[in-house]
């Protein structure tokens, strides 16, 4: 995995469907943002179907970023787009709660 | 490392971080360990959140040492705008880059949680902001909503551990917030990893009076106030109230100052209070208390001391009117500004926060008089007598400490005891005058005496105290067959004496005269005997003459006659002779 502030994977299939913008938040290669990356591609690639983008900040190398979208725990994964802004914090290894959390799942009743 | 400064520390301890709150510093005998954490805490509207951020505002202003405040509940504009109310422009040190807040909002709802996490982007925030600044004080209000905001308490209690260290190596001091619940002093129990130190912060309602309290729980490796200490939040932040001395070690001044009422000073062995000193001024209600303590203050004024009178029962301008009544005026000495009024009514506050703010304001003004007018009556009804008690003997400390001389009024009620005053101050005081109201005679009147007076020659008498349009007068009081006769029963008597002794006096004035009158007729009696015998002298004297002229005249005659005789007829003179003798016979 490549962490830089700009360096972001672009996949693109259909024009039609919106786009979705998504920001990980990492410090550094840890054991927890690599496979928070691994989890987040995988969980794209078979929900999304490559209309997604996915930005990811490296908090060692920016740290002033973390106060733009409120973020406090680490690894944070933010849905930029579509509206409204959500986020998920952790490894993302429960592949049920991010899809929840990307409203791609309707809620459970009883979570959250 | 600063000798100085280390040198003051008590016991050689722990290094400290002057919070530059007033009173803080005093009862944690010089501020909070530096670079540990502090944990504060309280219920809601305690003002913890002014503590942190007064530590931070002071930090960067006083002690030049930036802080940065990490916000979990208010945002940066809305901590300005709190903190601006009390006077301290956050904004501004914001700018000279001495004070920097980050608000970290979490809003639940949005955030979702799946598998491992950890806090590291709060320490990076963190971090970049101390670097930011340089800062060497942190404050973290209040972390415990992380609880509510997260599900994984494990990881947050983890991170939590590691935040409290990472502050520790980092050499930061901070202040911790946190919410006071039922039988623990946190609701997650952040005292398990913050136990340097501990502050708690309480307040109470007691009738319906709100009064703030702040304990030092805890203070490893220091000693430390442990009482509660009442404390307020004003215009200029937070003021602790600590029990300004511990043992009694006030110096006692041997100068001496008038009353103002010369006749006082007389009963005072002839000098008045000593400075410094405690006087207690007690009476029902009328008495002439505020008189006694208005004549102390002009006095003052008049020697060119400044003089702060607290007035508890009227406003400032009533006072003065009052006041030139007596012939007193107060109102030069206001504009002098050697005299401050401060008027208020009692149950404006609670006790403690109005002798907080009678301290405050005697530390800016620095008075060498401080007049307290009434000590009791309303004063009392916003705490319990113990409360009261200790928070006068709180306040006779303090000045005792500063050498302020302070007179203080107290209200006894009728019926109470005339020598036992509401909250049993008299104890705490040096001079205790008694003023009282004698009935009789269909009038009231006052009178004076000197209960006590430690260290000082004191007459024992009671005067009458009389209020004239030229001050308070001292008059003896009449000391009469029927017992203390004071007012018009003493002035009839005194009137009756006076005519008594007036009458005595026309009596020797009328045997005098007498005596005069009967000494000048009988020398006029001498002098008419002396007379009649000069005259009866003169005329004697003036019978013998003529009787001797006679005889002389007549002895001539003979002579004449014998001799005519002897040369004519010798023998017929005998003849001659015996018949005069015989003529004389007859």
């Amino acid at each position: 995995m490549k962490t830089s502030a700009a360096r972001a994977v672009r996949k693109r299939k259909n024009s039609k469907e919106p786009t979705w913008e998504l920001r990980l938040y990492v410090a550094g290669q840890t054991a927890k943002s690599l496979q928070a990356f691994a989890n987040l591609k995988r969980i794209c690639e078979e929900h999304l179907g490559g209309r997604y983008q996915i930005e990811v900040v490296d908090l060692m190398k920016n740290p002033e970023l973390a106060k733009g979208d409120q973020i406090f725990a680490l690894p944070t994964l933010v849905r930029k787009l579509p509206e409204p802004v959500r986020k998920i914090i952790g490894d993302l290894s429960n592949t049920e709660r991010v899809l929840v959390g990307l409203d791609l799942r309707p809620r459970a009743r009883g979570i959250s | 490392m600063a000798m100085a400064k280390k040198s003051k520390l008590p016991m050689g301890g722990i290094s400290k971080c002057p919070t530059g709150i007033q009173g803080l510093d005093e009862v944690t005998f010089g501020g909070l360990p530096r670079g540990r954490p502090t944990l504060v805490c309280g219920g809601a509207g305690c003002g913890k959140t002014l503590l942190g951020m007064e530590f931070l505002v002071r930090g960067a202003t006083q002690y030049n040492e930036p802080g940065v405040c990490v916000s979990f509940e208010e945002t940066g504009e809305e901590l300005a705008q709190n903190m601006r109310s009390l006077g301290f422009d956050v904004n501004a040190l914001i700018s000279q880059k001495k004070l920097a807040i980050d608000y970290v909002h979490i809003d639940r709802s949005l955030v979702e949680e799946t598998g491992e996490y950890d806090l590291e982007a709060l320490f990076v925030r963190l971090g970049q902001a101390v670097d930011s600044i340089g800062a060497k004080r942190v404050v973290l209000d209040s972390i415990e909503s992380l609880f509510a905001s997260l599900a994984n308490e494990a990881i947050l209690r983890s991170e939590l551990r590691r935040l409290f260290r990472w502050l520790k190596d980092k050499k930061l001091t901070a202040v911790v917030t946190g919410e006071r619940s039922e039988g623990r002093l946190t609701r997650h129990g952040l005292e398990e990893y913050i136990s340097d130190c501990v502050i708690l912060l309480d307040h109470r309602v007691t009738g319906t009076v709100f009064t703030r309290r702040l304990r030092v729980v805890k203070y490893r490796g220091s000693t430390h106030g442990t009482n509660d200490y009442p404390f307020l939040i004003d215009e200029d932040g937070i003021s602790v109230l600590p029990v300004t001395s511990i043992d009694l070690k006030h110096a006692a001044s041997d100068e001496r100052i008038s009353t103002g009422i010369p006749a006082l000073d007389c009963m005072l062995g002839g000098k008045g209070y000593f400075r410094g000193s405690s006087i207690l001024v007690s009476g029902t209600a009328g008495t002439g208390k505020t008189s006694v303590a208005a004549h102390f203050a002009d006095a003052a004024c008049a020697r060119g001391e400044r003089c702060i009178m607290f007035s508890f029962e009227e406003s400032a301008d009533q006072v003065t009117r009052n006041m030139r009544s007596i012939g007193i005026n107060l109102g030069r000495w206001i504009n002098k500004g050697l005299l401050q009024f401060h008027a208020v009514r009692p149950t404006t506050f609670g006790l403690e926060m109005h002798l907080a703010k009678m301290h405050k304001i005697i530390r800016n003004f620095d008075p060498s008089i401080v007049v307290v007018d009434p000590m009791t009556g309303r004063l009392v009804d916003s705490g319990t007598q113990a409360e009261t008690r200790s928070m006068l003997l709180r306040l006779i400390d303090f000045l005792k400490q500063k050498q302020i001389t302070a007179l203080m009024t107290t209200l006894t009620g009728g019926a109470a005891a005339q020598e036992q005053t509401e909250v049993n101050i008299a104890s705490l005081v040096d001079t205790w005058l008694l003023l009282r109201d004698i009935e009789s005679g269909g009038e009231r009147n006052r009178i004076l005496n000197i209960l006590k007076s430690r260290g000082a020659a004191h007459s024992n008498q009671i005067r009458e105290f009389l209020l004239t349009n030229h001050g308070v007068e001292l008059r003896n009081v009449y000391l009469g067959e029927t017992g203390l006769l004071t007012g018009s029963a003493r002035v009839a008597r005194e009137a009756k004496d006076a005519s008594q002794a007036l009458l005595a006096k026309q009596e020797i004035e009328t045997k005098q005269r007498a005596l005069d009158r009967k000494r000048k007729a009988i020398e006029a009696q001498m002098d008419v005997l002396r007379l009649e015998l000069e005259t009866q002298e003169e005329e004697s004297r003036r019978f013998i003459a003529e009787e001797q002229m006679k005889l002389k005249k007549w002895q001539q005659d003979q002579g004449e006659m014998a001799k005519s005789r002897a040369l004519n007829q010798g023998t017929r003179a005998g003849n001659a002779k015996s018949a005069r003798a015989g003529e004389d016979r007859r």
